[in-house]
């Protein structure tokens, strides 16, 4: 089966320190792959190095996305390749609203594809519809982007977005972590909704409680800047029951 | 370097001889000039702005005629200003027969300096002319009054409401040579009105320019009124301003600064509060690039209780720019219950460009409420990745994020239209330059 993206040995450091040392994963159309991990693992920069976050050097390895080399693409480029991130902490910016900037971005994605930009009437069109999906109020829209937003308002927005950009890879790096419970079903559904047999998702979280309403087909441990576990679903309620002393000493014990 | 004050001197002496009241301020401010010179470095309001340096022999200071056609003015009309008073000055003289007024006598009242310092405005020429002069002692604005014989009278008279704003159209004609202009205004904003002024400024010509103007206006009670600079002249044309406003109880002011371009421009705007329960709003945008030097110095002077003032200055530069603040504050004695409000934000975009900040607050007054704050930066790296990571290009990602930086200052641009257009021209170079 065909290959969406191909993570290869990939390593990464930041001002010095070495973060990633040999990621290896393989991800196909249509499946769900979720990444779990201690704190400072390296999660959250494996998401950044994929969306081309200039602050991280790549040191070693390759990423391959539906045939392109995406290390070599900028982060708009990979965008608009189709590759989506929803940040684990999302930036506040003032003075720009999300319906402004998404019109952009949706219309910079048509454009690099060749279709025509979307008038006024589609996009407000499109606009309502993945507004329904996610249930997010215009009024939070046209406001400045994540400026006093809630936690979990910035995250629904995150997801919003997705949906507006459909991507072909969506990451969500803890798109659950401080969420109610009606608004992580709500996420949820919105990823759920989005699913195709064609498009994939990366999802990291701490919490298999994210996983009973997204299954995953595949779950991954990253410890230490490797992925030194994967597994099924039944590994996140491992995870869940023994926490990750049991992979570290299985780690430590392989290394020692 | 020239020697100003021999310069001068002989285009000083050989003047009509004016009014006597007019003659007795020239006779002041030459003296003044003769004694001050042109600022040098070594001045500490004008430590960054060389100006002494832009003076060359090779200046063209003369009132001589211009063949100036009419299609320069239709080529620069702000958009959104189409039925407005409109007033031409051209290399500092004021142009009746290409000016044009929809506002009517009853209303407003256009005239010579020389003519209302002769009628019944005598009284009121004589205790406004020169108010600047104590907040600038300097050859600057003391060269400006040493010509202030052919300046202009502005009334907008007791209890009218001007029905459009008055638009001022500066020329500097540099066509044959380097020009050097001095426009000088008088405003009598009479109690209970509301008005407008905009001035905007040209050259035409391919030499330099330098344009020395003082604008006064005094704000009588309970009027209301709006002030916009915009200057996008371009390089080669030197700007020095001066305006300032004096208010009476319950007056508000409220001036937007907008500087685009030019090669070394200072803009002095003094809000001077001298009764109770006045407002005064101040709000500039500086957007950069090439080696355009702009310094903005305000002054707000709190003499009486009960007053308000706000002040936002932001600037981008790019290139080898630099962008200069100097933000001063008196609260007086008696001005108790005064609240004052300052804020200098600054986006360095250049590899060489700069910008200097300094905020200074003189407070004689125990029960006032101050507070100022300046930054200087570049643009946000985690909006700009946000943005990009959305597919959004870095040069539209740049565009939106130093657009949403100057949005809250042209939002206040009342006029829709001339928001817009102004909107526009920074649009263009967001994407031009940067
Ligand atoms: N700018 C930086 N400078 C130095 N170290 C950094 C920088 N950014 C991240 N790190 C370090 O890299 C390591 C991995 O961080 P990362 O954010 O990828 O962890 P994570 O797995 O996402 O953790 P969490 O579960 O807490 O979100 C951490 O030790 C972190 O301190
Ligand atoms: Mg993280």
């Amino acid at each position: 089966m065909k290959h969406m993206l191909t993570i290869n040995d990939l390593q990464a450091r930041i001002e010095e320190k070495e973060i990633l040392k040999g990621i290896n994963l393989d991800i196909k159309p249509g499946e769900i792959h979720a990444i779990m991990g201690p704190n400072g693992s390296g999660k959250s920069t494996l998401a950044s190095v994929l969306a081309g976050r200039a602050d991280y050097e790549v040191t070693g390895g390759s990423v391959q996305f539906n045939g392109k080399d995406l290390l070599e693409l900028s982060p708009e480029d990979r965008a608009k390749e189709g590759l989506f991130l929803a940040f684990q902490y999302p930036v506040e910016i003032p003075g720009v609203s999300t319906t402004n900037f998404i019109k952009s971005a949706v219309n910079e994605k048509r454009k690099y594809q060749g279709l025509e930009a979307l008038d006024a009437a589609q996009f407000l069109r499109t606009m309502k519809e993945k507004m329904k999906l996610v249930e997010i109020d215009q009024s939070l829209l046209s406001r400045s982007l994540n400026e006093g937003f809630s936690g979990g308002e910035k995250k629904r927005n995150e997801i919003f977005q997705m949906a507006m950009l459909d991507p072909k890879l969506a990451i969500l790096d803890e798109t659950d972590s401080g969420l109610d419970i009606d608004a992580l079903r709500i996420v949820a559904n919105g990823v759920n909704q989005l699913r195709t047999k064609d498009n994939a998702f990366l999802i990291v979280t701490h919490y298999q409680r994210l996983l009973d309403y997204i299954v995953p087909d595949f779950v991954h441990v990253l410890y230490n800047g490797r992925i030194v576990k994967s597994g099924t679903k039944e590994l996140a309620f491992e995870l869940e029951e023994k926490g990750y002393d049991f992979i570290k000493a299985e780690v430590n014990e392989a290394t020692a | 370097m020239m020697d100003a004050k021999i310069f001068f001197n002989d285009i000083y002496k050989s003047q009509d001889q004016p009014n006597d009241l007019l003659k007795a301020f020239q006779q002041k401010n030459w003296n003044s000039f003769s004694e001050l010179d042109l600022p040098s470095v070594k001045h500490e309001e004008w430590k960054y702005t060389r100006i002494k340096n832009v003076f060359t022999e090779a200046i063209q200071y003369n009132q001589d005629k211009t063949d100036f056609s009419e299609e320069e003015l239709s080529k620069v009309k702000l958009p959104g200003t189409a039925n407005a008073n409109s007033l031409v000055f051209i290399n500092g003289i004021y142009q009746p027969h290409l000016s044009t007024l929809t506002d009517g006598s009853d209303r407003l009242i256009i005239k010579s300096l020389s003519e209302a310092s002769t009628d019944e405005d005598a009284d009121f020429v004589n205790e406004h002319l020169g108010c600047s002069n104590a907040y600038h002692p300097d050859g600057i604005n003391a060269l400006n009054g040493s010509f202030a014989a052919h300046g202009l009278f502005i009334k907008v008279k007791k209890g009218k409401e001007l029905s459009q704003p008055i638009v001022i159209y500066h020329f500097s004609d540099s066509r044959s040579g380097f020009r050097f202009s001095q426009p000088r205004i008088l405003v009598s904003i009479e109690e209970n009105t509301i008005a407008t002024i905009i001035e905007t400024y040209h050259k035409i010509g391919n030499h330099q320019s330098l344009t020395n103007e003082v604008v006064e206006i005094c704000v009588e009670k309970a009027a209301h009124f709006r002030y916009i600079k915009i200057q996008n002249e371009g390089t080669d044309s030197n700007h020095t301003g001066t305006t300032q406003i004096n208010q009476l109880g319950k007056s508000t002011a409220h001036a937007v600064t907008i500087s685009l371009s030019g090669e070394i421009v200072r803009n002095n705007l003094n809000m001077v509060m001298r009764a109770e329960f006045c407002e005064s709003h101040m709000y500039g945008l500086y957007l950069l690039g090439g080696k355009s030097q702009v310094d903005n110095h305000t002054i707000v002077d709190n003499a009486m209780p009960n007053c308000l003032s706000n002040e936002l200055y932001k600037g981008i530069m790019d290139d080898n720019s630099t962008g200069i603040f100097n933000g001063k504050i008196f609260v007086r004695k008696d001005a108790q219950k005064t609240n004052a409000y300052q804020s200098n934000k600054n986006i360095l975009l250049g590899q060489n460009s700069s910008a200097n900040t300094k905020p200074q607050l003189e407070i004689f007054a125990d029960d006032v409420k101050c507070s100022h704050g300046c930054t200087i930066g570049k643009l946000d790296e985690d909006a700009l990745f946000y943005l990009r990571a959305r597919g959004i290009s870095e040069q539209n990602a740049k565009a939106l994020l130093l657009h949403a930086f100057a949005a809250d200052i042209l939002q206040q641009i009342e006029l829709e239209e001339l928001r817009n257009y102004i909107d526009s021209l920074i649009s263009e170079r967001l994407t031009i330059t940067i």
